[in-house]
């Protein structure tokens, strides 16, 4: 299959691949551009392990074509810390308890992350409802509810 | 002179057992950093994808490979003729049964592998996978278990068909599997005959599967240079793949390094060997090169290890004050195609005869029939000790459906048949030892914390009014931690656990166990024991597992043994440590060892304030000032073999309320009481409890795999099968007591699959509570909102006046 050339922005960084046009953007992520923290849980778009942040959206990574991202804004996890400092996001998963696994922690991140951009004072209610395109088996949600407002605060008052 | 406050300081500073100490675990999977075995990349590797059968039951007339090896890419096809010269096309299974690995002139359940094809990436893989041509005859196919044994079923295992007796018993009929049964059933008879009140229900636990949020999956590396295998392999039980692998292939155990990454979840689903793992062998034998194989998602509901299945009857017989005399249980076990549940070997329905529960029960008596159906292999333990799950369904049933036919209250049937304090070490009518408890504590405590009477109350009133509210109680006791050698093995093997402990010259530590933290947070707890035992604080302890070349042999982690077992072999090879330590400490203080006094971290002289030796200050001298005759260094291994399982128990409340018009039920509060024994790491417990009660709400409410006629299964995306989201699921208000096990040393007992096992049934009680006045004893799950409105629209309550 005839492949075409794309680039983007990484979290932050310009990138180049080659790819063919069938190709999911998730594959690209983490098998030719080597960043794996982004996970694949069920190749429907149901499980959120796969979300990226997409020119400002949370996107499943599986279900996204690679070319749809030529020219684009992508930030997975890996791009989070600021210089090896952590989020506040990263921090209060940590502090609360949020993830047992990891398997789904990075989706759950990445979506968080766009979702306090959308809405920086949540409720429980509408975390639940923000968050709900992320599968976790783990937790039972509880601690990531938690998390997510502890990272809210802890950013409203910086 | 140490004051109090200096101990507690010290004792805080080595975060031991008791602190919810934040997880080690955390820093690379907030990063992303994480390595699961999707994220392992070899030089060079292929990928392997699978065919698999549309048909559930079906002779295979050919296979035409020719237009899939066409393909630019593909490096090879393989089938069962390819494997057959290896002797690889089946495979044991760890119930002493045989599974193909790829299907052998039939297929015996939709989606089994058929074929595998090797490409140089998964998009070539996938192509080719459609472009292998299988000419399939079809059979009649066997769903329904209960015409497995009727003359004219058809006879699924031709492979075995003459095999009258596998060491199970005898074969009543081609398609049965076994007869499993214990207890006293004559006794049993005559207490049923002779009761003042007899109460019996059928009930099925469905077809459920545990789906981590990581399928399986596997890269498989062999170097034909030094006949070398490597396995990284989503595995809860690594050390036991290594045996069978070794087994299977003929490579020499020293010469397969089985390595489990990080598990994304398993939930007893990753305990098995699958085809996929098989084949992924033999293709990176054949061809030389790593293989990875990777399931996606509906593979992996399809084919890999699902649970229950049990078409259960119970049967309670008591006298008119609600004491039980006697219980009596049949159950019809489907398990599908091939026998592969995971089981010690000696018990082929598990641990189900746990099944008198919490309960001070006289006699009793459970039969267990387990038969083949044309559907995928499995019958494992989702989130539970083997059956245990189906085991406390079943008595926590019966035991609402007593109390409803007395008129007695669900509480008061319970606190009157509870096994008393004092009666512990209690003998259970089916051949257990519960190690200890204190059941009316547990359920007193909950019915303080929610109000019960009250609770009661507002249900009169809701019922007055025409409104639907149920109150669902369960007082679970869960029988882990298998467990003892000579009760439990599996191929061969004792269920035992190992802890190697290493501590180096500046007090550092490094230790490895044969278990596998698949989200339990191994890496922080087991640092917490060896940090209170050895006085060194946690911060410098490494905790390692999932490498067979370096972790001592273990049989791995699933229903609830990593603590009661993995946690024991710890403690005991720590206190190795520390009598060796001690006699150290005492030559450098010119003393006897009887004199001295450990505390917290250091050993001291009885009797002479300031005369100690840290144990960091005896690490040093292990390695360069050891009394004449010692050996140097400080470590030690522990192969801990219990005495006994521990039983976690608990009392669980839930209050649920459900629209009349759509069926939905609404759980409004929650309320777990664990009862762990001594706990590690209270966030990490708490968390588990979360969880465990997640999945229990998602078997509850929703899950199912349901098959048609045809052996189709219905149900195997996230699109079909619940996994509850956010926005489902409800709130959870945890408690606990502490009564700690007698037998074990630090006495704990485990805890992350209480929660799943406990929840299950009291969301049953609830919903059937909800309509207990109008005559419903029983409702099945799932109890999704149809099913739950086809119940209101039977009894006519969706009717406007």
């Amino acid at each position: 299959m005839t492949k075409k050339h794309i680039s983007f922005q990484l979290n932050g960084r310009p990138v180049d691949a080659l790819v063919e046009p069938r190709e999911l953007l998730v594959h690209v992520i983490r098998e030719q551009l080597g960043l794996t923290g982004t996970h694949i849980g069920c190749e429907t778009s149901h499980c959120g392990a796969c979300t990226i942040d997409l020119n400002g959206d949370s996107v499943k990574a599986c279900t996204v074509l690679a070319m749809q991202a030529d020219g684009g804004d992508v930030m997975t996890v890996e791009g989070l810390a600021d210089n090896g400092a952590l989020h506040p996001l990263q921090e209060a998963f940590m502090q609360e308890h949020g993830l047992q696994c990891g398997f789904c922690t990075p989706g759950m991140l990445i979506r968080a992350y766009r979702f306090l951009k959308k809405n920086p004072n949540p409720s429980d209610e509408e975390i639940r409802t923000g968050m709900s395109g992320n599968l976790c088996r783990c937790t039972g949600y509880q601690n990531i509810i938690k998390a997510v407002k502890a990272a809210a605060e802890k950013m409203q008052s910086a | 002179m140490s004051t109090s406050t200096e101990k507690l300081e010290r004792e805080e500073k080595l975060e031991g057992i008791g602190c919810s100490r934040k997880r080690k675990e955390d820093p690379r999977f907030i990063q992303g950093k994480g390595n699961y075995v999707d994220d392992v990349k070899l030089p060079g590797t292929l990928f392997a994808d699978i065919v698999r059968s549309p048909y559930a039951h079906a002779r295979i007339k050919s296979i035409n490979k020719d237009k899939a090896l066409a393909v630019p890419g593909v490096h090879a096809v393989l089938t069962a003729a390819d494997l057959k010269p290896l002797n690889l096309h089946w495979m044991p299974t760890l119930a002493g049964d045989v599974q193909a690995v790829l299907a052998d002139e039939k297929v015996h359940f939709q989606y089994q592998e058929v074929a595998v094809v090797i490409a140089d990436n998964r998009y070539i893989a996938a192509d080719a996978v459609d472009l292998v041509e299988v000419e399939y005859e079809a059979l009649p196919v066997l769903v329904d278990p209960h015409k497995a044994m009727d003359a004219d079923a058809p006879i699924l295992r031709e492979d075995i068909k003459e095999k009258a007796d596998d060491g199970k018993g005898a074969h009543k009929h081609p398609n049965h599997i076994f007869t499993w049964e214990v207890g006293d059933d004559e006794a049993t008879t005559q207490a049923f005959n002779a009761a003042d009140v007899v109460v019996t229900e059928k009930m099925y636990y469905p077809r459920v599967h545990p789906s981590p949020l990581e399928t399986c999956g596997c890269v498989a590396s062999f170097d034909k240079v030094k006949s070398h295998l490597t396995l990284y392999i989503t595995s809860q039980a690594p050390h036991i793949v290594r045996t069978v692998v070794s087994l299977l292939s003929g490579i020499p155990e020293s010469k397969v390094r089985v390595i489990s990454p990080d598990i994304g979840g398993g939930f007893g689903n990753k305990v098995g060997v699958y085809p996929g793992y098989v084949t992924a062998i033999v293709a990176s034998i054949v061809l030389g090169r790593p293989v990875k194989w990777i399931e996606d998602r509906m593979e992996h509901l399809s084919t890999t290890a699902w649970a229950r299945d049990y078409h259960m009857t119970g049967a309670l017989a008591a006298d008119k004050e609600g004491r039980i005399k006697a219980l009596r249980v049949n159950v019809l076990a489907d398990h599908g195609a091939f026998n592969s549940h995971a089981q010690p070997t000696k018990w082929p329905a598990g641990l189900f005869s746990i099944c008198t529960g919490s309960y001070d029960i006289p006699v009793a008596h459970a039969k267990v029939e387990g038969v083949y159906t044309n559907k995928a292999p499995g019958g494992v333990a989702y989130r539970c000790s083997f059956r245990v799950t189906e085991a406390v369904y079943v008595i926590e049933r019966m035991m609402d459906i007593l109390a409803q036919k007395l008129g007695i209250d669900k509480a008061e049937i319970r606190r009157r048949n509870f096994v008393k304090p004092e009666q512990f070490p209690y003998h259970t009518a089916l051949g257990w030892e519960l190690d200890s408890g204190d059941y009316p504590k547990a359920l007193q405590k909950v019915l303080e914390a929610v109000d019960y009477d009250g609770l009661r109350r507002e249900q009169q009133e809701k019922r007055a009014r025409g409104e639907l509210m149920g109150i669902g109680l369960v007082t679970f006791t869960e029988i882990v931690g298998a467990g003892p050698s000579k009760a439990c093995d599996i191929l061969g093997v004792g269920m035992f656990e190992s802890a190697e402990i290493r501590v180096h010259p500046t007090g550092s530590v490094v230790a490895r166990m044969g278990t596998l933290s698949t989200g339990q947070g191994h890496q922080t707890t087991y640092a917490q024991i060896i940090a209170t035992e050895l006085g060194l604080p946690s911060e410098d302890i490494q905790i390692e597992e999932g490498d067979t070349d370096t972790a001592p042999y273990g049989l791995g982690t699933y229903g609830s043994r990593s603590t009661p077992v993995g946690g024991a072999a710890t403690a005991m090879a720590a206190r190795k440590i520390r009598d060796k330590a001690a006699r150290i400490a005492a030559h450098l203080l010119e003393v006897s060892a009887d004199d001295l006094d450990w505390e917290v971290d250091r050993f001291k002289v009885k009797g002479v304030p300031g005369q100690e030796k840290t144990m960091k200050e005896v690490a040093w001298a292990a390695y360069n000032n050891v009394p004449d005759g010692m050996e140097m260094g400080l470590e030690a291994t522990n192969y801990y073999d219990p005495p006994n399982f521990t039983y976690p128990f608990g009392a669980y409340l839930c209050v649920i309320d459900i629209d009349k018009c759509t069926g939905e039920a609404k759980v409004r509060r929650f309320y777990a009481l664990d009862d762990c024994g001594t706990r590690i790491n209270p966030m990490i417990i708490e968390g588990q409890i979360h969880g465990g009660l997640t999945e229990g709400f998602a078997v509850a409410m929703g899950q199912q795999m349901p098959f048609d006629e045809q052996g189709n299964l219905l149900g195997n995306t996230f699109m079909d099968y619940f996994i509850p989201t956010f926005v489902e699921t409800p709130f959870w208000e945890t408690d606990y007591t502490v009564t700690p096990s007698p037998h074990h040393p630090l006495g704990a007992k485990g805890v992350a699959e209480s929660p799943h096992v406990g929840s299950i049934p009291c969301f049953t009680s609830a919903i059937v509570d909800a309509f207990s006045h109008l005559g419903v004893t029983h409702m099945d799950m799932p109890h999704n909102a149809y099913r739950v409105w086809r119940k209101i629209h039977e009894l006519g309550l969706d009717k406007h006046e």
